[in-house]
């Protein structure tokens, strides 16, 4: 009895914690205090809002409507017909406003998906294999690091055309690297510790060990990355559209400033330029704040346990 | 040594750059379809179009143009704007400076309230100020920065009609030499909605970085023993605190004119700016693509020698680096 507890402890020691404790660690964490869960709830209600767009909207976004007296309601302020207003062309803001949040999450979570998974597969092989893949990867980093960002985005998408599925794209081609840079110290650190050369003069291939052994120990980072990217992934899409070059198909909030920007209606629409606004910076400070204790979780000094 | 270092620095630079122009010419090349049908009215006959695409080069192989384009962009010629219908090297000279100059406020403002802030916040370390006040720069950080803007032009042009909403200078406003252009309260009074906006969006992270640097320095003997002696808290907190948390503040100043010169293309079009970024979008929203191409190269390599000029000062402060 006490043998087998005392091997099963000497086994827990030889190969760092297990996923299961980590997430254990995670979930106490992420529910812990106010902050996360404010993040977490405001997270989670606009996925509902996106889900249920079409329940939720009041009218359809692109129509053009119009008042009692026939006259296509031109900017029209908060009303009980339409509870945001209406656009320049009399389409519905608060309509725009709920199918707007499809676009943002989608942009956000795909982009900031593909980032973490090239980052950090990028940061495992370099710090794991080292040598010349090491060298190659990360004078690649540094090349991503030398392409301005925003710029690159707003070429690539309008030369390869203006969608979604492009914007999601020069994202993810050029974010990784911020992930990579980062997660191959760690995977650098982890590389030397005892559990892991165990491992490896136990027989255990490069693949079993990057997998099992690695990989948990990468996650929280990974993940912390993930949630920066998704905020910055919406601010960018919402940039691009924006400055015009997005799908003109899709209604995004960004989008929808950019035509209160360029018809000039901005001047005196407040309710055309407030709402898509506040809800990008409700969305991504709610990812900053998820985040945040994500880094707690990913950086033990911060949570005062080491 | 550390000429050496500053050789291999610069040799660097020189290989990112022409790693960056090689995508370029490619991004540009990679247009589904044919490529030279943002170039060349597709209605034209097809004698004409023939005429053009000679004239531009573009009937030669791949390989030739990538040769020619190198050779010119390394001695500046960026070609013909098909919107300017002049050499891009033309239209730029202004740009350039107007972009720099913006950034340059941006940046001045960013680290003088950056680091105010940051001292405000340690000192009312663990009260609402302190609380409130960090929450401030995340709340402006997760705005998209022309939606600042927008506000502010919404409030103080259109409403108030304090502040000009577009453009550098009044539109007749005659200047005699080039000083005057910049050196004016006319200049002035155009440069400040912008620059603010991008400070707010910008000053969170010296602000965070100077508080936290500042708390870590409390505990230290020399802060008691500064209060023993019965300076005043604002002497404790500025001679003395504030000295020791400034090294990661001014390393992060070194990277930042990199960013902000990269990131100015929102500000600039949303105030309307005539700088790089806005001319950016301006010439791909026109699809001039000589334009796009050359502001892109441009920004490249004012990002990359501000990050070289950041690790010269890295490599000054901290000794470590440069023997890597």
């Amino acid at each position: 009895m006490s043998r087998n507890l005392s091997e099963g402890l000497t086994l827990a020691a030889a190969t760092g914690p297990s996923w299961r404790t980590r997430l254990g660690i995670l979930r106490r964490i992420l529910f812990r205090d106010l902050s996360t869960a404010v993040g977490i709830t405001v997270i989670v209600l606009f996925v509902l809002v996106a889900l249920l767009a079409p329940v939720l909207m009041t009218d359809d976004p692109w129509a053009i409507n119009r008042r009692p007296n026939g006259t296509i309601a031109r900017l029209d302020p908060p009303s009980r017909a339409h509870w945001l207003g209406t656009t320049d062309l009399g389409r519905d803001i608060y309509s725009q406003v709920v199918v707007g949040s499809r676009a943002a999450l989608l942009v956000g979570f795909l982009a900031a998906l593909m980032t973490t998974v090239v980052g950090t597969s990028v940061a495992v092989i370099a710090g794991y294999f080292g040598g010349w893949v090491d060298d190659l990867l990360m004078r690649v980093v540094d090349f991503a690091y030398a392409v301005p960002f925003v710029p690159f985005v707003i070429i690539l998408v309008s030369l390869l055309k203006p969608s979604l599925a492009n914007v999601i794209i020069a994202i993810a081609l050029l974010y990784w690297r911020s992930s990579a840079r980062v997660i191959r110290a760690q995977v650098l650190s982890l590389r030397e510790r005892p559990y892991i050369k165990a491992a490896r003069v136990a027989g255990a291939g490069p693949w079993r060990i990057i997998y099992h052994h690695i990989t948990p120990n990468i996650l929280p980072l990974a993940m912390l990355y993930m949630a920066i990217g998704v905020g910055w992934a919406i601010i960018t899409e919402s940039s691009v559209s924006f400055l015009g070059l997005g799908d003109p198909l899709v209604i995004s909030w960004g989008s929808m400033l950019n035509l209160a920007f360029t018809t000039g209606a901005m001047q005196r629409a407040w309710w055309w330029v407030l709402p898509p606004g506040f809800s990008i910076i409700l969305l991504v400070v709610a990812t900053f704040l998820v985040g945040r204790s994500v880094e707690e979780y990913a950086n033990p000094r911060l949570r005062g346990e080491v | 040594m550390r000429v050496r270092y500053l050789l291999r620095r610069i040799l660097q630079l020189a290989l990112t750059m022409w790693l960056v122009a090689t995508i370029v010419f490619l991004m540009f090349r990679l247009i589904p379809g044919d490529p030279t049908s943002t170039l060349v009215d597709p209605t034209f006959p097809a004698s004409l179009r023939a005429e053009i695409l000679h004239r531009f080069g573009l009937d030669r192989p791949l390989h030739e143009q990538y040769l020619t384009y190198l050779a010119r962009a390394v001695r500046g010629d960026f070609g013909w704007s098909f919107y300017y219908n002049s050499p891009v090297v033309e239209i730029v000279g202004d740009m350039i400076i107007n972009t720099l100059l913006l950034a340059l406020a941006t940046f001045f403002l960013t680290y003088l309230f950056g680091i105010l802030g940051g001292v405000v916040l340690a000192w009312k370390h663990g009260t609402p100020v302190d609380s409130v006040g960090s929450l401030v720069p995340l709340v402006f950080r997760a705005a998209p920065v022309f939606w600042t803007g927008m506000l502010f032009l919404m409030v103080f042009s259109y409403r108030l009609d304090w502040f000009p909403h577009a453009g550098i200078r009044t539109a007749g406003y005659a200047a005699t030499n080039l000083f005057q252009k910049y050196v004016s309260l006319d200049f002035l009074w155009h440069l400040l909605l912008p620059a603010v906006v991008s400070t707010l969006y910008y000053m969170g992270l010296p602000m965070l970085l100077v508080r936290n640097a500042m708390l870590e320095n409390f505990g230290e003997e020399y802060v008691e023993f500064a209060r023993a002696r019965g300076m005043s808290e604002a002497r404790v907190m500025f001679r003395h605190v504030l000295r020791n948390a400034l090294l990661p503040v001014v390393t992060s100043a070194a990277v930042f004119l990199g960013l902000a010169l990269g990131g100015q293309i929102v500000v600039e079009y949303t105030f309307s700016w005539p700088g790089l970024g806005r001319e950016i979008v301006m010439a791909t929203q026109r699809r001039d693509y000589p334009v796009a191409q050359a502001m892109f190269l441009l920004l490249a390599v004012g990002v990359g020698l501000m990050n070289l000029m950041a690790d010269m000062v890295y490599g000054y402060l901290d000794p470590r680096v440069r023997l890597q």
